[in-house]
Formats: structure tokens, sequence, C-alpha cells
């Protein structure tokens, strides 16, 4: 690599790292929006035009908050955990294609860097996610926190197990962890209009995978860790200022990671219609593939404003007793139908 | 050749550094930013507004361990799984009658753990759930 080239990569990588927090600090105010909605009620509406300029004016309020640390908390493992937590769920990003490859210079624009092993990769980088949560909540030494972190650890495991076994599926189908060959494997459609996404032929797969997802990013009805009805705040009871933003910050920035993998995965990436001049076909895919992350994650605060939250002896039963076996089934049918397919 | 596939991975490095820079500055400025008024109340752990007893740091339930364990065998057998889904198409009913044994010998553990009672989370001793 020449300097130029790394140069250039380096400032691509920054550019998409600005982009996934402006990203995140929107989800959240999106997230405003519509459980406010949902609610009848407005949600953010006083700083800037329906409350468009609220996620700045919270960065400055979080960042100018008083920083508290709590006189018997293990210091370095307590400052460690949201940092951890934020690097983790940021460096996912790493392995997801935006659109198409667009080079320019050498360096492709909306990828930063195209790993064989994508899907491993992602999995790997996010359920690492777990030791912010287990070292947070046990280096806070607060019973909630300890109690939160604890849950966060032992459900977050159980699910990454059916979220990696309902991927099985559709490497069966594409037969790469790369995740650009899955969503070009994708591309096309059958008699014109019934697109070759994977959620056709997978889609018990895609109800594991997302079900898991949403149980490992301890999100609604499954967000057992934070459950403020009985555990104040699980796992950042003790934090504050921007340590909890950085948590905060984590746990919308891995839900997006879930919306990118479904879309990747399930739904096509950045296929869709491409039509008229030249620039509009090169920024047509990235619409398709942002639109689709959209819609994921309104389901997401769908599901949060519409369903009740488990029971945790439920969460675990659910998590091995259903879809583990369930995600199971779906790869051994796959399998049997690929195989018949290909004889 | 080596060379070329190491070199897919310097821009997550890169990644790598530009996000510990990102989170390195935000821990510094709300420490630098924010004010401090520290006071005993403050400082103790909160405990919903009464004196904190002992120690947060006591004998959790041994399910935790459990879990964990289980989860890390199993995983392993998933792990297996991949490399297999990604060859899958030259392998075709040979793949498949070998991933059934594999797979069946994964059921039959499952099951016994299941029967073991391993999975539940209710307190045998007492009906309590934990």
């Amino acid at each position: 690599m020449t300097t130029t080239v790394l140069l250039f990569t380096l400032l691509k990588v920054i550019v998409i790292v600005f982009v996934v927090l402006t990203a995140v600090a929107y989800a959240v105010w999106f997230e405003r929006k519509v459980v406010a909605r949902l609610q009848s009620r407005w949600g953010p509406t006083r700083v800037g035009p329906h409350g468009l300029l609220q996620p700045l004016a919270d960065a400055i309020k979080l960042l100018t908050k008083e920083d508290i640390t709590p006189a018997n908390v293990f210091r370095l493992v307590y400052f460690l955990a949201p940092a951890l937590s934020v690097i983790t769920a940021l460096l996912a990003f790493a392995a997801i294609p935006f659109g198409p490859v667009t080079l320019v210079g050498g360096v492709d624009l909306f990828q930063i860097a195209n790993l064989d092993i994508g899907v491993l990769y992602i999995l790997s980088i996010s359920s690492m996610g777990v030791y912010g949560i287990a070292l947070a909540g046990w280096s806070s030494n607060s019973k909630y926190a300890l109690l939160g972190g604890l849950r966060s650890s032992a459900q977050m495991i159980s699910y990454a197990l059916a979220a990696g076994l309902s991927l099985v599926g559709v490497l069966l189908l594409s037969g790469s962890l790369n995740l650009r060959d899955i969503v070009n494997a994708q591309a096309g459609a059958t008699w014109g209009f019934i697109p070759h996404w994977n959620i056709f032929p997978q889609l018990l797969g895609f109800f594991c995978f997302l079900t898991a997802a949403i149980a490992q990013t301890n999100r609604l009805p499954f967000d057992l860790p934070e459950a403020e009805s009985e555990l104040v705040a699980g796992y950042h009871t003790e934090y504050s200022s921007m340590k909890f933003a950085m948590f905060f910050m984590a746990e919308y920035a891995n839900m997006l990671t879930v919306s990118c993998m479904v879309t990747l995965l399930f739904l096509g990436g950045w296929h869709g219609p491409v039509f008229g001049p030249a620039l509009l076909q090169t920024m047509l895919p990235l619409l398709w593939f942002s639109l689709k992350v959209l819609a994921l994650l309104f389901l997401y605060i769908w599901i949060r404003g519409t369903l009740p939250r488990f029971r945790y002896d439920q969460l675990m039963a659910f998590g091995w007793k259903f879809l583990f076996p369930l995600a199971l089934v779906n790869v051994l049918l796959t399998s049997l139908i690929v195989a018949y397919r290909a004889d | 050749m080596q060379n070329a596939y190491f070199q897919n991975y310097i821009p997550v490095i890169l990644m790598l550094l530009v996000v510990v820079a990102l989170a390195g500055a935000m821990l510094a400025l709300s420490w630098i930013l924010g004010e401090r008024k520290p006071s005993r109340a403050k400082l103790s752990a909160y405990e919903c507004g009464i004196q904190p007893t002992g120690d947060a740091r006591q004998r959790f339930s041994v399910k935790f361990y459990l879990v964990a364990m289980i989860f890390i065998l199993f995983d392993v057998e998933v792990i297996f799984l991949f490399p297999w889904a990604v060859i899958y198409r030259e392998l075709k009913w040979f793949g498949f009658v070998e991933m059934l044994l594999f797979i069946l010998l994964v059921g039959a553990g499952f099951a016994y753990v299941w029967k073991k009672g391993a999975l539940d989370w209710t307190n045998a001793d007492t009906g309590d759930s934990t």
C-alpha cells in the first residue's frame, strides 16, 4: 500500500465513523419520535424543527454533566468498560458494505475492508461487546449493576448461539462468508418482480436471526439487563455523564449493525431498481440500502412500543428450548433442499 | 499472495486506531468539561436511597457458570458448521449425510442437557424462579 492509498483509507474511515455516529444520534431521535407517536405524545419538539437538533443538545448536555466516579468502584475497569462497548460496537462496521464496489483512486468508497470472513468478523466483534457490559456490572460495585451485568452476559451468549446457527442457512445458499458475495448472490428477480432475496427461502432463519439479534442487543422485549422496574438501570446504574452516553451509543450502534446485517443477509442489501443518469445510478443502491435499514430500525422500535418484557426464566427458555432447536431444524431443512437441488 | 490477504486488514487496524482515539477523547472530554462537586452520599453506591449494605461482590447463582459452559460447548459445534456450509455445494449428499450424523450427535447432547434440567431457571428445591 502506498502512502496516498493509506491516507485516503484513513480519510474514508474517519468519514464513515462520523456518518455512523450521526446515524446513531438520529436513531435515538427517531426512536423517541416513533415511541412518542405510539403512545400519543409528540416526543422532542423544542430544539430545532421537529426536535431535529435534539441529539446535538443532548450531546452537549451529557458532555458537560458532572462525571461521578463512585467511591468503591474498580477504577481501571470502570473506565475501560464504556470505552470497550463503544469500540466493539463501532468496529463491527468495518466489514459492512453500504453499496456496490465504487473505486476512487484504488479505494472502495462504500466499504472499509472487504473481508473474506465478513460474517464471522461481525459476529465475533459484536459478541465482544459482552465484555463491556459484564465488566461494567462487575466494576461498579453496586448490586443492581452486578445483577444486570450477569443477566446480560448469560442472555447475550445464549442468543449469540441461536444467531450464529440461524446464519448457516444463508451460508448454505450463498456458499460464501464474504458479505459482498452474499449480497451479489441475491441479485435479480423471479418473473421480474419477486426479488431473489434470502428472506423467501430462509424465512425460518430470518425469524430466528432477527429474534436472537434483538435479544443480543438487549432491546425490548428482551431488555432484562436494564429492566428498570427491578434493576433500576442494570449494568449502567452507576455511570453518569459521557460514560453513560457511551453505553447508550453502543446499544444504538449495535442496533444499526444488526439492521445492516439483516439487510445484507436476508433483504438483498443494496439491490433494488436502478435507473436514470450515471450519478443517480451510483446513489440509488445507497438509498435502497438506507431505506431497508430504516425499515428494520422502525420494526425494532415498533416491537419496543408494543410488547411487554419477558420474565428472565422465560427469556432463557425461549432462547435455548425454542430458538436453538428451530435454527437446527432450519439448517437440516435447508441442507436437504440444497443437496436435492444440486443433484 | 499471503501479503495481499493481510493487506485487507490494514483498514480494520486504521479503524481500530480511530475508534480507540474517539473513545479516549470522549472519556477525556467529559472528565475535563464536567463540573465536580463530590459528597459522601453522592459517591456511595446507589441502593434506592438507603445506606448501602455490605459489598456488592458476593456469591451469585451457579446457573450463570453453567450457561457459560454449555454455551462454549455448543458454540464450538455451531462454528464447525460454518466451513461446512461454505463448501456444501461441492460436498452434496456426502456432506449432507456426514453433517446429519454430526447434528444428531449434537442433538443427543442437547437432549441430555435439557433432560438434566441445565436449561431450567426454576429452582428445583423451592420452586422459585431465580
